[in-house]
């Protein structure tokens, strides 16, 4: 957010204060941050640890494990909280991956401009009319599976297309201004006015969208591992809980009770801070 | 309009084919085959498999004999899957999954639109607020958590109504599939119906037909609602592609007999001309659903011209 911290963007500071919304999502995801971070350390057991003698056993303040614990007898709390930690991780990281390929690109068609914009643009087009959900599932499957790193980059390889989109329509805009023909004029070459002065003026739209971008990555990342696909055991990330949660249903609901309460508090919380933010920036839009 | 069509449908392939291309060699660049067992074949056997599929030749001759069999309508056979071409598998599960998808979207559409109307009707009430509150949390929620929830609660624990199956496309078996998968269409829906319909009524036009002395209904009816549904059709497309490529998840969820386990499954068998078949089949679906759209969306707006 200092970014956009120009006499312009204050009043955008001033309206996401008062959004109470977007700043109890804010809070919340403090807390999920925390909890997924430091939350593991306050239960004895670990995530792949076995308890035999407490085999699916139901949730309870005064029990051993306070989330219950799956067939396996682990522990639910920890694996639920190790999830958390892998989906924000995997959310986060994959979201830097698509922002860095969106910005690259739509800055660079937007300035370059001409038979350049008009192709890689033309790329972006063909890649939004393919099923991606479909793309996302091919990357992991053939080369993901097992690797948090390919899956890193399947995921974000899929969510760079509006970025780039919303970047390049920035970036056409703040072509003609008169501070970028004043750095031209000075002689500066294009990659140091792209890096210096497109770039800190396109980071508040980017900021918005990438808040936006991270529930939905997220969403992917737990899909694949809820297809299996994703994370492998004995790790657990949301989505693999929620898949042996769903099967478990008849017996064990809390399984699959307990890690769906935490994906959705996740995408909520970041979808409602997406939609503050943006309303902040841009209060005309709705 | 009939010219645009054609030249739009012939607009597709080379999209289709860049998808054929790229995903063919992006699953031969993978490690594995489609006959790598736990227990090695022994290489006489190996061999003969490999010829037999043509695994022996270079992979540009592979890809060309592929494409030769797509240009005559031929998908291939499934090297996993004994007895069945491609086409059959495809041919066998794809009613499933249109059933489930079509009867997502038209629900979707029954409920988002009257509530956009509704909330957008009744802007700052309570209505509204319990609408665009409601379609956020909807729009959030990824179809793989609302499915078992819905589950559990409808199925396991109020016993209306039955969890997995599908028994010949009974609509009994239809009802949580189709509405774990219409939630958040529905929810877009609503919420895009509402907004371009506020937008629509302060339009001058509108104030125009008020100041002429029409009723409130009258003016909906047949002066706002036309225009402000045109964000809606146009969201149809996508909307469409979601509900179909979407249906993968429900089918696994609710144990569906639909074509979208072929793709993971495939995928992970490395049972190549079945992957490609399902990536052709919904790369396909999604490119003409959006070229629907494109065309509905201008036969509604008499301002879009296609040239």
């Amino acid at each position: 957010m200092l970014a956009i911290g120009s006499a312009r963007a204050r009043p955008g500071v001033r309206r996401l204060r008062e959004d109470r919304v977007a700043l109890g999502a804010a809070l919340a995801l403090a807390v999920l941050a925390l909890l997924a971070l430091f939350g593991p350390w306050l239960s004895p057991f670990s995530y792949d640890a076995l308890d035999w003698r407490h085999i699916s056993v139901a949730p309870g303040l005064t029990a051993a494990h306070w989330l219950g614990t799956d067939p396996l007898g682990r522990d639910l709390y920890v694996r639920t909280l190790y999830g958390l930690r892998l989906s924000l991780l995997i959310g986060v990281l994959a979201t830097a991956v698509s922002v860095g390929i969106g910005v690259a690109w739509g800055i660079i068609a937007g300035y370059v401009g001409g038979r350049t914009d008009s192709w890689m643009m033309r790329a972006v087009d063909v890649l939004y009319a393919l099923p991606y959900l479909f793309v996302v599932i091919i990357l992991a499957t053939v080369f993901g599976r097992g690797s948090i790193v390919m899956l890193l980059i399947a995921i974000g390889a899929v969510g760079w297309l509006t970025m780039a989109r919303v970047v390049r329509g920035q970036t056409l805009s703040l072509k003609r201004r008169e501070f970028i023909e004043a750095a031209r004029a000075t002689g500066l070459g294009t990659p140091a006015i792209l890096i210096r002065h497109i770039v800190p003026n396109v980071a508040g739209t980017v900021a918005v969208y990438a808040t936006l971008t991270i529930p939905e990555l997220i969403t992917y990342e737990s899909f694949l591992s809820f297809l299996g696909l994703g994370v492998q055991e004995p790790l657990a990330s949301l989505g693999s809980l929620i898949n042996s949660g769903a099967r478990q249903m008849l017996t064990a609901p809390w399984m699959l009770l307990v890690p769906a309460a935490f994906l959705i508090a996740l995408l909520l919380c970041f979808n409602l801070l997406g939609d503050g933010l943006r309303d902040a920036l841009d209060p005309s839009g709705n | 309009m009939l010219g645009y069509a054609v030249r739009r449908i012939a607009g597709t392939v080379p999209t289709l084919l860049i998808l054929v291309t790229l995903s063919f060699f992006v699953i031969r660049l993978a490690p594995g085959g489609p006959f790598d067992e736990e227990r090695a074949l022994s290489p006489q056997v190996r061999a003969n498999l490999d010829h037999l599929y043509g695994f022996d030749r270079p992979l540009g001759v592979q890809y060309l004999r592929y494409l030769d069999g797509l240009a005559h309508g031929d998908f291939g056979v499934s090297y996993k899957l004994r007895d069945d071409s491609v086409a059959g598998l495809i041919a066998q599960g794809l009613p499933v999954s249109v059933t489930v998808g079509f009867a997502a979207l038209v629900l979707a559409m029954l409920v988002g639109i009257p509530l956009g109307i509704w909330a957008a009707l009744r802007r700052g009430g309570a209505i509204d607020y319990m609408v665009t509150g409601l379609a956020t949390i909807a729009i959030a929620l990824p179809t793989f958590v609302t499915g078992p929830l819905l589950a559990l609660v409808f199925g396991l624990a109020l016993r209306w109504l039955p969890v997995s199956g599908w028994q010949q496309g009974d609509p009994f078996y239809l009802v949580l599939p189709a509405v774990t998968l219409a939630l958040p269409v529905c929810a877009s829906i609503a919420r895009m119906m509402r907004g371009s319909l506020l937008e629509t009524l302060s339009a001058s036009f509108v104030r125009t037909a008020r100041a002429r002395g029409l009723g409130p209904w009258r003016v909906l009816l047949r002066h706002a609602l036309r225009p402000a549904l045109l964000p809606v059709v146009s969201y149809l497309g996508p909307a469409a592609t979601y509900v179909f490529t979407g249906s993968l998840v429900v089918e696994t969820v609710f144990a569906l007999p639909g074509t979208g386990r072929y793709l993971v499954q495939g995928a992970l068998d490395r049972d190549y001309t079945l992957v490609m078949g399902m990536i052709i089949l919904y790369g396909a679906l999604t490119l003409l659903l959006n070229l629907a759209a494109d065309l509905v969306y201008g036969w509604l707006d008499p301002r879009v011209r296609h040239e």
